[in-house]
């Protein structure tokens, strides 16, 4: 048989049996939707995970460098004194700024408290662990991200604050002019930013020389953030601090830290993800394997019928996967957009394990989970398709003809 | 069971068919015992909390320490029976890798944190092996089990925040004692001495981290919280206590939707496979639309031909359903599964009725349309239809 031969039947058959879909109407509907809501499923779950780790990728900057106190695994467990601090400032590869107009350029480095503090959600009225960040005056040079989106910014040495816009979407009593009350202090909000959906959007920052007295931590810190003059500049940074015998410090790219910050949640949620995609897998297959083999005993005669004509084998293969592969496909499509139609987007707020502090984030179903999808449903349909599809081509034609 | 031979050659007409059809249930159900568990742990064991035992934080956040002379005070208070005290360490095993920051691991007053956690079953000799050992840990059996730990090994544990004087952050352990517990009892924690730690530690003597309070009277919880507090209002460590259960709840609202979002989906999934699932039962029954008019033409009354196809639609989701709810449960028994970050895992027995009933449904359900069908044919119009 020529190849075009070959190609002419198994277009003929594939469109016969792609216009007798409508015929198995109901079962066909069935694994289309069956698919689907796998697929969207899978997705939705991935995006979640997408939109927590985006949050916390695209802060910080591989031209900034973050210290903290060696065998610390994050920012709330650092503690840096304060003559370290200048020693960091002094470092070399450290940029020089003027932090404003006019003013004597100084090394861009800023050392900064974390904590966090009770806060209600919007949501529940619950308390939840929203992060305080105490910074000093380069720390706006260090993340020109920030930019503020209402009110102003604090003063310096007053107990104001500025308050990201995650955090005041999320956490209620964080407008701009309301007053909070944390120990003996009180504090009032006169600001809001934006920081394109990074880590900062989720938390409150003030001038850490107010912090320090408020949480009682004398002349600490945790954190030291400094600006590179360039990215290449990190490894001379580097070195020079972890060598300094009056250190006993770890220094690490700024980026690469709060990336690896979410690494609880995230394996967490991918591994969900994981599991729900095999066992949904498992029963998406199987709802297809049932179709399929409804499909191809609904289609006996028919399929006898050419096999008599003197179609191939082959032929009957192809076109009985062909229409598995279309269903799955179908699906596949539909519930990756069901799911970027329903979730992109959407705004939330959680605790991040690593941090013990909240994260807010956008779900974020991005353009490989869509195609991750639409792959995941194509496999299903292949494994789906085969066996029926085996079966329908081994059917002898006297008996199926026969059997009609 | 006169009629089981019919049963069983209808399964076996289409092996496939029945085959999948069985395995897509057993699949279902599996994902409904996960639900469940996922559920609980998300939930962090809010079902589970102790009425009577409260828990007094720093107002501003936990992690603000309080100082360690509150114990006398808050045992003051009226309507308190006990007080004991447990502080946050955060140390890494081996590597940070490895999970072990998601176990919760402190310093504890060893005889009055076991009173107050009756539900940590300890061997009487280990028990006092432990309070005996000054390095001494007492470590729950999940945990021990991750790391192959046995009674008498010496562990190092790296401290993230903790020194010790010559500041060194290597703290070495003995397991002295391995406790176990029931459903719902977090058994991860790693547990060792205050009064060692407090010694040892180079910063932030005669701090803890929070205090647990057992009170009286489960129904006077509301007083006791508010006198607990007003002892330290205006102090520059002012205090919030709440009930263990409450606390629980509010870790679950910290997590917050993305908790909530995995459960519908999960309760999504499971429904459409049930959809999925009865609607190819229903249509295996339709096909043969025919054949019951034949049993009906040799005498089948139509109560009996109903009680056939529905024995036949329970039979699959019965024997589907249960081997699922069985597997599921082994799976949950096998610990979480993201190793160690979800303490409180378990299958509550109220899912597993709940699982049960759902069997149940599922097999009347997905039998009961096409039964009806069948049972209302009229014989010569079935006939026909061939």
């Amino acid at each position: 048989m020529s190849p075009m031969n070959w190609l002419a039947q198994v277009g003929a058959i594939t469109a016969t049996a792609i216009r007798t879909i409508p015929q198995r109407r109901g079962a066909s509907l069935a694994t289309i939707a069956g698919i689907a809501g796998v697929v969207a499923v899978l997705v939705a779950v991935l995006s979640i995970g997408e939109g927590f780790r985006k949050a916390l990728t695209t802060a910080g900057s591989p031209q900034n460098a973050l210290v903290l106190r060696s065998g610390s695994d994050s920012e709330m467990m650092s503690l840096m004194l304060g003559d370290s601090v200048e020693i960091v400032a002094q470092a070399p590869g450290v940029a020089r700024g003027s932090i404003a107009k006019g003013e004597a350029p100084v090394p861009l480095s800023s050392a900064e408290l974390f904590v966090v503090v009770d806060v209600p959600k919007r949501s529940t009225g619950t308390p939840a662990n929203v992060p305080l960040r105490g910074v000093q005056p380069a720390a706006f040079a260090i993340r020109p991200e920030l930019s503020i989106t209402s009110g102003r910014t604090f003063e310096w040495g007053r107990n104001e604050i500025l308050v990201g816009a995650g955090a005041m979407r999320q956490f209620r009593g964080l407008d701009v002019g309301s007053r909070l009350k944390w120990g003996q202090n009180e504090w009032t909000v006169v600001g809001t930013f934006s920081a394109n959906g990074a880590l900062w959007e989720s938390e409150m920052w003030t001038d850490a020389r107010v912090l320090q007295p408020a949480y009682r931590r004398g002349n600490s810190f945790q954190t030291v953030v400094a600006r590179l003059e360039s990215p290449e500049a990190f490894d001379r940074f580097k070195d020079a601090l972890t060598r300094d015998p009056r250190l006993d410090v770890q220094v690490q790219r700024e980026s690469e830290f709060f990336g690896n910050q979410g690494r609880t949640l995230h394996a967490i949620i991918r591994q969900l993800g994981f599991l729900l995609a095999v066992l949904m897998g498992i029963g998406a297959v199987f709802g297809a394997l049932n179709t399929m083999y409804s499909a191809v005993a609904a289609r006996t005669r028919e399929v006898a019928t050419l096999r008599a004509l003197g179609f191939g084998p082959a032929a009957v293969v192809v076109s009985v996967m062909a229409e598995s592969l279309m269903l799955a496909a179908a699906g596949g499509i539909l519930g990756a957009l069901g799911a970027w139609a329903f979730f992109d987007g959407y705004r939330t707020s959680t605790l991040n394990f690593d941090t013990f502090s909240q994260v807010t984030f956008s779900f974020d179903v991005t353009a490989a989970l869509l195609i991750q999808g639409v792959v995941f449903a194509i496999v299903l349909g292949l494994a789906g398709g085969l066996f029926p599809a085996i079966r329908a081509a081994r059917l002898p034609v006297t008996a199926a003809l026969r059997e009609a | 069971m006169r009629f089981w031979p019919l049963l069983w050659g209808n399964f076996k007409r289409h092996k496939a068919r029945t085959i999948f059809t069985l395995l897509s249930i057993v699949v279902a159900f599996v994902l409904f015992a996960y639900l469940a568990a996922v559920k609980v742990a998300f939930s962090a064991g809010v079902d589970v909390a102790g009425a009577d035992r409260l828990f007094t934080t720093h107002k501003t956040s936990i992690i603000q320490p309080l100082p360690a002379s509150y114990k006398d005070e808050i045992a003051r208070v009226p309507g308190v029976v006990a007080v004991t005290h447990a502080t946050w360490f955060g140390g890494i095993y081996q590597n940070a890798n490895k999970g072990f920051q998601g176990v919760f691991q402190g310093p504890v007053e060893p005889e009055a944190y076991l009173t107050m956690y009756p539900e940590f079953k300890v061997p009487e000799d280990q028990r006092r092996a432990w309070k005996d050992d000054r390095e001494g840990v007492l470590v729950g059996i999940t945990t021990a089990k991750r790391y192959g730990w046995k009674i008498g090994d010496r562990v190092p544990i790296q401290g993230t925040f903790w020194r010790k004087k010559d500041g060194s952050n290597l703290w070495e352990f003995n397991i002295r004692g391995i406790y176990t517990g029931g459903k719902g009892v977090d058994t991860t924690q790693f547990l060792f001495h205050y009064d060692y730690f407090d010694e040892a530690r180079q910063i932030g003597q005669g701090i803890v981290g929070w205090y647990i309070v057992r009170i009286a009277d489960p129904a006077k919880v509301a007083e006791v919280c508010k006198r607990i507090d007003a002892a330290f209002e205006n102090s520059p460590a002012e205090t919030k206590t709440v009930t263990e259960k409450a606390l629980a709840q509010g870790f679950a609202d910290q997590i917050g939707d993305v908790g909530a979002i995995i459960q519908w989906i999960l309760a999504a999934v499971f429904f459409t496979l049930l959809l999925v699932t009865g609607n190819t039962i229903a249509q295996s029954v339709r096909e043969r639309t025919s054949e019951l008019a034949v049993l009906k033409t040799v005498g089948f009354s139509n109560a009996r031909t109903l009680s056939l196809v529905l024995a036949e639609s329970s039979l699959l989701a019965l024997l589907g359903g249960g081997i699922g709810l069985t597997l599921g449960a082994m799976a949950i028994a096998g610990g979480d599964p993201t190793g160690g970050f979800l303490p409180i895992f378990y299958f509550p027995t109220r899912d597993i009725v709940t699982g049960v009933i759902v069997v149940v449904l599922l097999g009347i359900v997905s039998g009961i349309l096409p039964a009806l069908q069948a049972m209302r044919l009229r014989i010569v119009d079935a006939l026909r239809r061939v």
